[in-house]
């Protein structure tokens, strides 16, 4: 027995205070609630939360211009838009290693696709770069291997520029010709970069990108670029600098100091400009360099017809703004549509709430049977209904309403998407509003006109009233619904009748422009969330009934 | 309470049921005629028809199912004359139309929902507003109701030949439900169909029907924030989930086809079911939550009470009372799977084509008459489903000891 004085706290039977033992049961009740929870919202959290969030990050993600040319990108900053000139020869010979490399992976064309989103035409100037930029530096390695045939193989490079133990790693490997096992990570010799700077990053970059695949450094042609650099590089450098430069390929270097001593300076930005005179462009780099960030608002720019330029954010030309109007065209034809349902549900269920209970529960078949009802089936029951060669066109001409000749055009247009989508969110309009007069007591209208009113008067000043809150939430739950429609408008819309919806699918399937998909697709969702905010508030979304 | 009754003598109601039967005899005469391609004979014959059938009735014939049926005959008899069978079953139809509306306007039936004090217009307005309803309920069940008999066409034409409005039973065939039966593009995606939606279903019932009983609970700490979010794949537009998905996945398939070694098949039925479970999740916890709203909390402590643990009390006392709520909940998972389109056809590849996605695919390219069976299919199957939630619903609210509504 515990002691129970009149003063001390209240105690449970096993001695503990009463208020403690209380909490810990308290606790005990929050934690079992939570891991019952626990799995369903983990499971939410990654295969639905995670996949949006992912979305919006990729709206404003750009690192594609940072990965493809990241050392232009680093030469760029440093040039200025507004003097009107294309960039000097520094950024140029950073643009020949990134699209040497570039272009030994194929990845300069999708580069060029995604700055075509905000200079159309640029892609074709990297198509053909990218052909091109891999002759840059021919000349130069033709003189050196004319001076020694040894430059043309790829081991003179890795033993000038490896590290002794990379070259026995490497060495050891070669001999192993283990399967699966990848080549030793290249590592620069001391020194190098030191004595040869542009050569040796050139060169780390070839062996990144080199190894980055299955191939072997030593079993990969050296790019020509090479051979610019380190005519760059030997006539900068002092005598004492290429003498200190250790290893196999010191001789060598030697050698060609003394061949390079004769050669013209290269011209970078011509070598360029005679494959695609784009580059003198200064439009061009413009692009580049604003969209040379990781992140970026120009997806959303886009999505809402803007876009960046040297003078701060513009309009972008008439015939490419597209996006406000379509935004514009699904919220009036979305609300347009709401319209209807309301127009139609509300007498429906009127007097559904107001018929006997047996014979409204007849009644609600009809209304439930299309909410059952698959939507591809009812969108392909108004595919049939309103062709020019279909059924409600065959009775009109049968009526002699409408000319055999000129049948109604019903279908591929708003008229369709109207239609359609009404017929098909009517229930959800319904239903709502169904439970909402069914709780407005009949007697109330009796009342009113027993008290004088006139028909119109009591309905107007005493049943509406009561049915606004299902109104509210059959029109903001219409309304959230038509605006994010796909499958409709894309069916029985045409050109004229379809959504914003329409375009972020054609965006990720046809023109794979996903970051703006993903950038319209966020204001969309964005002005959904607004909704169900409003709708919450209005409704709760405890209060969802469903059939 | 003892009513009073008047005896009123009733007013004879002749005067406005000749010419008011007579008005729709010559609109129901105008469609026939148009038919046999003389309108304005239609339009006199209907109209003096009708007159004629509405007097004989109303003043011989009493008995309003004895005037129906004579009404149906002489009208089916008529129509026989004028064109053979699909006559006799259009006339039968007219004939009970007229007869029906001659009885209702004669009789006063007209005024039987209305109160006694109401005035003409007020009883005008009445009956138009019903037969608004009514259109309304066309619209909304016409569509649905016209794709039946078209996927029955023995041509590939998606609207009514003349052999099947004559009633020809050379019009009709089953060539269509053949083509779905037997076509590899059809069966294909019906099978992945009933892959995905049972196993979406119940990966989103287990895990819906534990997370409702959580939330049920009395104190759960965020509860609005934790609804939000297993409410959200509802709320947000289906479009956008596709979008996300698409990238997400994509990246998850690459990981698992890379790290674990899986096919790309595999891979794409775990994509797809995963997306489609998440999509039905809201609908089994909105569902589930709206069983457990009315649980009666003390069986499950007197369950406890008695030596059960907390695994045989859920198994043995509160699953058989929820378990309406979470079969209904299932189907409405299972139907939004089994309906799904957007999704899947981001999500998934050819290899895991659904029903719908094939729908989808055939009528925005080549449209072909098997959609139309399809549609049917589905359509009876959403009938099953409709009826099997209402029953359910029905026994649920009997058995937590509300009164039907």
């Amino acid at each position: 027995m515990s002691d129970t004085t009149q003063n001390g706290p209240m105690r449970a039977a096993d001695g503990t205070p009463l208020k403690k033992s209380l909490a810990r049961a308290l606790r005990r009740q929050k934690l079992r609630a939570l891991a019952l929870i626990a799995p369903l919202l983990i499971f939410v959290l990654v295969t639905f939360i995670a996949p949006i969030a992912d979305m919006l990050f990729r709206s404003v993600q750009n690192d594609i211009v940072a990965d493809t040319l990241p050392r232009t990108v680093v030469a760029l900053k440093d040039w200025d838009s507004t003097s009107g000139e294309s960039p000097g020869e520094e950024v140029f010979s950073a643009l020949a290693v990134d699209f040497q490399a570039a272009a030994e992976q194929k990845i300069h064309t999708k580069l060029g696709s995604r700055l075509n989103y905000e200079n159309p035409g640029i892609s074709s100037l990297f198509r053909k770069t990218g052909r091109g930029a891999e002759d840059i530096g021919d000349a130069f390695m033709d003189q050196f291997v004319d001076a020694n045939a040894a430059w043309k193989d790829s081991e003179t490079w890795a033993g000038l520029m490896g590290s002794d133990e990379w070259l026995a790693e490497q060495a050891e490997w070669v001999a192993a010709k283990a399967e699966g096992v990848k080549e030793p990570k290249f590592r620069l010799r001391d020194g190098i970069a030191d004595a040869l700077p542009r050569t040796s990053s050139t060169y780390a970059t070839f062996a990144r990108d080199t190894q980055s695949g299955t191939k072997s450094l030593v079993k990969t042609k050296p790019w020509p670029v090479f051979f610019v650099a380190l005519a760059q590089d030997l006539a900068t450098a002092s005598p004492e600098v290429i003498a200190s430069v250790s290893g196999d390929g010191a001789a060598l270097l030697q050698e060609a100091a003394a061949t390079a001593a004769g050669f013209e300076p290269f011209d970078y930005k011509a070598a360029f400009t005679d494959i695609d005179k784009g580059w003198d462009n200064v439009g061009n780099w413009i692009t580049v360099q604003s969209y040379s960030a990781r992140y970026t608002p120009g997806y959303f720019l886009n999505a809402v017809d803007l876009e960046k330029s040297p003078d701060g954010i513009q309009a972008r030309p008439e015939q490419q703004q597209i996006y406000i109007k379509l935004f514009v065209r699904t919220m009036w034809m979305s609300m347009l549509i709401t319209g209807c349902c309301l127009l139609l549900g509300y007498p429906v269920a009127w007097i559904l709430a107001n018929l006997r209970a047996s014979t409204a529960n007849v009644l609600m078949i009809l209304v439930l049977l299309p909410f059952w009802t698959s939507l591809l089936v009812r969108t392909s029951a108004w595919k049939v209904l309103l062709q020019q060669q279909g059924v409600i066109n065959d009775i009109l001409v049968w009526l002699g309403l409408v000319d055999d000749g000129n049948r109604l055009v019903m279908i591929n247009n708003q008229f369709g998407t109207i239609v359609a989508m009404t017929h098909i969110l009517l229930p959800f309009m319904i239903l709502p509003l169904y439970s909402v007069m069914k709780t407005v007591p009949p007697a109330y209208l009796r009342a009113a006109k027993s008290l004088g009113a006139t028909p119109w008067t009591a309905f107007w000043r005493v049943y509406f009233p009561q049915s606004v809150p299902g109104i509210g939430a059959g029109s903001i739950l219409c309304f959230i619904l038509a605006i994010g429609y796909y499958i409709t408008p894309e069916l029985v819309g045409g050109t004229q009748g379809v959504f914003i919806s329409n375009r972020i699918a054609f965006h990720i399937s046809s023109s794979l422009n996903w970051g703006l998909a993903a950038a319209l697709g966020t204001i969309l969702l964005g002005a959904v969330l607004l909704l169900y905010y409003v709708y919450d508030k209005i409704v709760g979304i405890d209060n969802v009934k469903l059939g | 309470m003892a009513t009073l009754t008047v005896d009123t003598p009733t007013p004879s109601l002749m005067g406005f049921t000749i010419p008011l039967n007579a008005t729709a005899g010559a609109l129901l005469g105008y469609i026939v005629g148009t038919a046999k391609g003389s309108p304005a004979i239609g339009v006199v014959v209907g109209a003096i028809f009708a007159a004629a059938l509405a007097f004989v009735l109303v003043q011989f014939v009493p008995d309003r199912r004895a005037g129906r049926l004579v009404g149906a005959v002489v009208t089916a008899i008529l129509g026989f004359f004028i064109a053979r069978i699909s006559g006799l079953v259009v006339g039968a139809l007219l004939g009970l139309i007229l007869s029906w509306f001659a009885y209702w306007l004669a009789r006063g039936d007209y005024r039987a929902t209305v109160p006694t004090y109401a005035t003409s217009g007020e009883v005008l307005w009445h009956n138009t507003f019903k037969v608004i309803c009514g259109l309304i309920f066309f619209f909304l069940i016409a569509p649905i109701a016209v794709v039946i008999p078209l996927s029955f066409n023995a041509q590939d034409f998606f609207t009514f030949t003349p052999e099947m409005l004559a009633l020809d039973p050379d019009g009709y065939s089953l060539k269509h439900y053949q083509d779905f039966v037997s076509n590899p593009d059809w069966t294909r995606p019906l099978k992945n169909s009933f892959i995905i939606a049972p196993l979406a279903t119940i990966i989103s019932v287990s895990l819906g029907t534990l997370a409702a009983i959580g939330l049920s609970q009395s104190h759960v700490p965020g509860r609005r924030a934790i609804m939000a979010i297993l409410i959200s794949p509802m709320i947000v537009p289906l479009i956008i989930s596709a979008t996300g998905m698409f990238f997400f996945y994509s990246k998850l398939g690459n990981w698992m086809e890379g790290n674990l070694g899986m096919s790309q098949d595999f891979i794409g039925y775990v994509k797809v079911i995963l997306a489609h479970s998440v999509l039905g999740i809201p609908f089994v916890i909105i569902t589930v939550t709206a069983t457990l709203v009315g649980f009666d909390r003390s069986l499950t402590r007197a369950a406890a009470n008695m030596g059960a643990g907390p695994v045989r009390t859920f198994f043995k006392v509160q699953m058989p009372l929820i378990l309406p709520g979470v079969i209904s909940g299932g189907l409405f998972a299972f139907i939004t799977s089994f309906d799904e389109v957007v999704v899947v056809l981001f999500v998934g590849s050819a290899g895991q084509k659904t029903l719908p996605w094939q729908m989808f695919t055939g009528l925005r390219e080549q449209i072909s008459p098997t959609i139309l069976a399809v549609a049917t299919v589905l359509v009876t199957f959403s009938i099953i489903l409709l009826a099997t939630v209402e029953i359910l619903r029905r026994r649920s609210e009997r058995l937590r000891g509300m009164s039907p509504t």
